[in-house]
């Protein structure tokens, strides 16, 4: 691994109840390129552990590095100003519903267009070509001007995906972005995303339920089990072993 | 809780049986307090008779003093309905719990509180008194009315709306405004048209009654026609609000066919 850090995330901890902790001293580095699948069962904590990332969500201690600040101690506009530089990949994708798809690219943007531009869609000529290159790049060219509702699931995810990308971002982060995807949907999202970060230069961090996606498209695996890191290393490393370690029992390995 | 208890479907709500019982015996009560009775609406039935024969036929003669009030209570109408959706945009944002703090909810419920508490008759009473009659009194206070009615509404879409969207904008870097353009305007922009139009609607109507109480409009001349016992020319006044109403209805319809039809299209 790189020894040069896009993320370092050290003795992360979050309680949304007192004495209830969903993170427990979480620390972890991710190197400036690669695909990271952060595993486990529902319910802990990964999706709070990306959420601390950008500050989604309040950590309750710990320190988070990115492009030499500790984003736990901003606020206000510097962290804003690093959130611009942190793509999100949601769920059920969180378009705004009733933008078109040019708008919702264009939110990539909102970081650096002022208020009243942004609001009389005054985006600069480089932002809409490039939001024009990057819908043929996600497969969705001619959809510019349709209502995000109007889309497939998939379709919205590649919306996701390029309003991510839009932001210029130096860490992609996915929170289970195939859950509400058939398999084969699933596949073509992961497959984009991987491609994008590739292209870009964007290390990625990605929530998933699905042990065999992860294990086919990450470079790194890391097994989250009760609010701790149980497991970290390369995707052939993962035993049964391992996976029973993460998610408890073994009935569901093999059928 | 035994087996037996916890296998009953459908559990009987005491409270809200007591409460319809308490209901239906208010207002037998009420009914008794009023003298509400059969023969006094047939005497009330005989008098209405004489009053509406003596309404036809309608009568426009005096049409110089009809158009100007229906105008000057236009005017009323559309001038408060602006202002009014002007101030209560900011305002409504201001008390939306979902995104802002309770130190800004407060002020701005309180605010609405007040503005929803007296009718837009007694506002326009307060209004004569502090500043004259005429029509600045009914726009000030069809404004008041209207920031208490579209500003309520408005706060309660927006406490409403999806906050994954709004999260999303969010984790872009936006600053608060763009993410009050982006993230949650488009999510309440139909209700809020259907607000405006509905208070511009409203408006209309109520233009045609602070005139009774001197704040402009044509109810002055309704109200002094009705005291002269000149009940022709009241039902050419009335004739010509109805006409007036059913205009706004058809304008409102049109406002939202105009805003709104994007969306339709692509909801289908």
């Amino acid at each position: 691994m790189d020894n040069s850090a896009a993320l370092s995330i050290r003795n992360l901890s979050k309680e949304y109840k007192r004495g209830k902790p969903v993170l427990r001293d979480i620390s972890l580095d991710f190197a400036t390129r690669g695909f990271t699948a952060v595993i486990g069962p529902s319910g802990t904590g990964k999706s709070t552990l990306i959420r601390c990332i950008n500050r989604l969500v309040e950590p309750t201690s710990g320190a988070v590095e990115f492009q030499g600040h500790d984003l736990v101690k901003l606020s206000g506009r510097a962290l804003r100003e690093a959130r611009r530089g942190i793509g999100m990949v949601f769920q059920e994708y969180n378009l705004v519903e009733r933008l078109t798809v040019m708008e919702n690219l264009l939110t990539g943007r909102l970081g650096y267009v002022a208020p009243l531009k942004a609001w009389l869609r005054r985006f600069p000529q480089a932002d809409i070509d490039e939001a024009f290159d990057l819908l043929d790049v996600v497969g969705l060219a001619g959809f510019a001007n349709q209502r995000a509702d109007s889309l497939s699931g998939g379709q919205r995810q590649r919306v996701g995906i390029a309003r991510a990308v839009m932001q210029h971002p130096k860490l992609l982060l996915a929170d289970e972005p195939t859950s509400s995807l058939d398999p084969k949907t699933s596949v073509e999202i992961m497959s984009l995303m991987r491609d994008l970060g590739t292209a870009k230069n964007i290390p990625i961090i990605v929530n998933m339920h699905d042990v065999e996606l992860a294990r086919r498209f990450a470079d790194r695996i890391i097994g989250m089990s009760e609010g701790r890191v149980v497991y970290d290393g390369a995707p052939g490393a993962l035993t049964d072993e391992n996976l029973k370690t993460i998610y408890g029992g073994k009935d569901w390995l093999h059928p | 809780m035994n087996a037996a208890a916890a296998r009953i479907a459908f559990p009987p709500n005491w409270w809200a049986r007591a409460g319809w019982l308490l209901l239906a015996a208010y207002i037998v009560y009420a009914c008794s307090l009023l003298d509400f009775t059969w023969a006094r609406f047939m005497v009330g039935l005989d008098n209405g008779a004489r009053f509406i024969a003596r309404m036809f036929p309608p009568n426009f003669s005096r049409w110089e003093i009809l158009v100007k009030g229906l105008t000057e209570s236009i005017e009323i109408a559309v001038l408060a309905s602006a202002l009014g959706i002007l101030i209560s945009l900011p305002i409504g944002l201001f008390a939306a719990r979902n995104l802002m703090p309770v130190w800004v909810t407060w002020p701005a419920r309180m605010l609405i509180a007040l503005c929803r508490s007296f009718h837009p008759v007694i506002v326009a009473i307060v209004f004569v008194k502090a500043i004259g009659f005429g029509a600045l009194s009914g726009i000030a206070a069809l404004t008041v009315a209207s920031i208490g009615f579209i500003g309520k509404l408005f706060a309660e879409a927006i406490e409403e709306i999806s906050l994954k969207q709004v999260e999303a904008v969010r984790a872009t870097g936006a600053p608060f405004m763009n993410v009050i353009t982006y993230g949650v305007l488009p999510q309440v922009f139909g209700r809020f048209i259907g607000f405006a139009t509905y208070q511009l609607d409203s408006n209309l109507r109520n233009s045609t009654m602070v005139g009774i109480v001197g704040a402009g409009g044509i109810g002055g001349a309704l109200f002094a026609a009705f005291q002269r016992f000149d009940y022709d020319f009241v039902c050419a006044m009335l004739l010509s609000i109805i006409i007036l109403i059913f205009a706004g209805e058809l304008l409102a319809t049109r406002v939202r066919a105009v805003f709104l039809e994007r969306s339709r299209v692509n909801e289908e």
